[in-house]
């Protein structure tokens, strides 16, 4: 990661990484502040609190997974500043989150339930319903499938002259999908209000960024679409926040689409059936584990006096109880019927499907 | 009622739609200022204008893709695939996506969208633009396939796609677009899916055709009766969902059969239609079914096009040999 150090620009016009290569950062490694706090203390203390859970989370559900009680997943530990920054630059009433499949911590900031989210680990259907009016797509496994949706999204809200806008969120190795391309490609033409969010955190499975693209950064790729593409430190919560939030504002002031590329680092398992020691250096690693975002946010939050070290272990102690009684209430619902999913391929059950179901529970039924 | 060509019928039915809903757009590549590459959007981009009617980059999966990320925004996305073969730059867009929105998301979102795309082969088009690909769509649970072979079908099919509340993909016979030409009724009417059509009756052998193998299947059915042999004719219109019922009748009628496809014959949808018949029919059954198709080697350049494509004879003699079966 370079060292250098600046604020956000205040305006994203013709902004590319070709241009002005030092990415954004606000917190140095110590937490100490190299530009003005871009959020309240208030926002910057619930920031953390967010990224907290997005941590504590996943590792409860890595642990989960190593019982035989989860599925396999794909934890996002080490990039929560990455995807709660760039969720909190977002209205939640207005604006939409698309994500890819690591950026839950994002999610839970903006509204996605906790008991969903266990839900989603033990393989429920009902995880991918998103609920109420959240005004956000499904887990999508399919890599940068999501980006090509999310632009005919941010087309369609300008269209109807909402003032919504949309973050597409993806990860390195989404750049050498074509989706990527085809995507960014139309939402430069369009000047559609979306945001890509690329979380670079180093790895796809085991294949390096070098081995991904021969660009220098990924931010660049937007040159060649017609809009601006921007490096921010992924690890800094201010930084990636401050850099969303000028792209967020872009977007609703109908000057279409930015590309904002996260740097930060996977801290944990491309997924549980993963094993990082085969080709992760250890040293590494070790690197990126000085650069973890929660110990810098909670650096920080101390040397700033927002909160204590008491203050930060009873936030510890909260945020445990909450998944606690997320993870109780996940427990408690129900088994999804088989029904559910046939009642749910088109509005109106066809015949065919109809015999299926019933062949389906007369077998059941033995 | 004016006497129309296939591909008129589908611009009637788009010009009706977008003044009826203001919801629908239409978009694909080159169906702007031009009109699409066979005429088929032509006079919209000038009455509804360019928010409605957009010409897209060149780029399938994006076209789908976004259709869905349209529809969630509460448009009624209406998109041309220019040739159908081209769909597959997208394949994941359609079938792992598109076909999937309700049931990814358990009911939360869907999809009313519908993808046209001109398919099939015979008239003499590049290399690549003349796959007969409907089998790879029709088996992507989620996505309805419909493939109409006559103008009034195509008008009211058409509505009838755009108005249902999940996708369609809307197959346009290529061979039928301008030489197939029929009343259609003025003003709005839908043909249901799932319905087929009866074409043709008749008593002795049921002979099964979608799209532009429809008109073969008439001209083979004409040519049997001279012979004596009187074919029922059978139009799917929709291959997704399938008519289960029109088949199972006729077959109990007739108890003989034979589909007629312009696609390669292995994991044709003729296949699916043959083994639906010996499921719902089978003590019906006088012989084996049989399946008049394109061979398994794909879809040749211009010189060769009419020796591949099933002909009115290879039908005819698939008819007589299964009255001697």
């Amino acid at each position: 990661m370079k060292e250098a150090a600046r604020a956000a620009p205040a305006n994203l016009d013709g902004v590319s990484s070709a241009s002005m290569p030092p990415l954004v950062r606000y917190l140095d490694q110590d937490g100490e502040l190299l530009e003005d706090q871009p959020m309240s203390d208030e926002m910057a203390l619930e920031g953390y609190r967010v990224m907290l859970r997005g941590r504590r989370f996943d590792e409860r559900c890595v642990s989960l997974q190593r019982q035989g009680r989860m599925v396999t997943l794909a934890p996002g530990i080490g990039q929560e500043a990455a995807t709660v920054g760039a969720a909190m630059a977002l209205d939640s009433d207005t604006d939409w989150f698309v994500p890819q499949y690591r950026e839950l911590a994002g999610q839970l900031w903006h509204g996605y339930p906790l008991k969903l989210a266990f839900l989603w680990h033990v393989g429920h259907p009902i995880a991918f319903q998103v609920p109420g009016d959240l005004k956000m797509l499904p887990f999508q496994a399919a890599i940068a499938g999501q980006l090509p949706q999310a632009v005919g999204l941010a087309w369609g809200l300008k269209l109807k002259r909402d003032p919504g806008v949309v973050l597409a969120v993806f990860g390195d190795g989404g750049t050498s999908q074509g989706d990527f391309h085809e995507a960014a490609n139309l939402a430069g033409v369009m000047k559609a209000p979306v945001i890509f969010l690329c979380q670079n955190n180093g790895w796809a499975i085991s294949t390096t960024i070098e081995q991904q693209t021969a660009s220098e950064t990924l931010a660049q790729k937007a040159i060649a679409y017609g809009f601006p593409g921007i490096q921010c430190d992924g690890n800094d919560l201010f930084a990636v926040y401050a850099t969303v939030r000028e792209a967020v504002a872009r977007a609703r002031d109908g000057k279409g689409p930015t590309l904002v590329e996260a740097v930060t680092y996977r801290l944990g398992l491309h997924t549980t059936a993963d094993d990082p020691s085969r080709y992760e250096p250890r040293e590494m690693h070790e690197l990126w584990v000085d650069r973890d975002p929660l110990r810098r946010m909670q650096r920080h939050l101390v040397s700033r006096g927002i909160v204590d070290r008491a203050a930060l272990d009873r936030i510890e102690d909260e945020v445990k109880e909450e998944l606690r009684v997320a993870w109780d209430e996940a427990q408690k619902e129900p088994a999804p019927d088989p029904s559910f999913y046939f009642a749910q391929v088109h509005e109106d059950t066809s015949p065919r499907l109809r015999r299926d179901l019933e062949r389906f529970d007369r077998n059941r039924r033995g | 009622m004016a006497e129309r060509t296939v591909v008129e019928a589908v611009n009637d039915a788009l010009t009706l739609e977008m003044a009826r809903d203001d919801r629908v757009l239409v978009f694909g590549e080159d169906v702007g200022v031009t009109g699409g590459v066979f005429r088929a959007t032509e006079g919209l981009f000038t009455k509804y204008g360019k928010e409605r009617v957009i010409d897209t980059p060149l780029s399938e999966g994006v076209i789908a893709g976004a259709a869905i990320g349209l529809a969630i925004a509460g448009w009624v996305p209406v998109a041309e695939i220019q040739f159908l073969g081209f769909a597959h730059n997208g394949f994941n867009q359609f079938v792992d996506q598109l076909a999937r929105v309700r049931y990814r998301s358990a009911g939360r979102f869907s999809a009313q969208v519908t993808v046209r795309a001109p398919y099939g082969g015979g008239v003499r088009a590049p290399e690549l633009h003349s796959d007969g690909f409907e089998a790879h769509f029709a088996h992507a649970p989620g996505l309805k396939v419909v493939a109409p072979s006559t103008p009034h079908d195509a008008k009211g099919l058409l509505l009838a796609s755009i108005r249902d509340p999940d996708p369609v993909l809307y197959l346009e016979p290529l061979r039928g677009y301008r030489q197939v030409k029929g009343d259609v009724p003025d003003g709005d009417y839908v043909v249901e899916l799932g319905k087929a059509r009866v074409a043709r009756e008749g008593t002795d052998v049921t002979l099964v055709a979608w799209s532009a193998a429809v008109q073969i299947a008439l001209q083979a059915a004409d040519d049997a009766q001279a012979q004596g042999i009187s074919v029922e004719v059978i139009d799917l219109r929709t291959l997704v969902p399938l008519d289960v019922g029109t088949l199972r009748s006729s077959v109990t009628k007739t108890g003989r059969a034979v589909v007629v496809h312009e696609a390669p014959l292995t994991a044709g949808f003729g296949a699916e239609v043959v083994a639906t018949i010996q499921e719902e029919a089978f003590f019906s059954l006088q012989a084996p079914v049989r399946r008049v198709a394109s061979p398994d080697v794909p879809y040749p350049v211009q010189m060769l096009e009419e020796q591949y494509l099933p002909n009115a004879e290879r039908v005819l003699q698939a008819i007589i040999a299964t009255t001697r079966d």
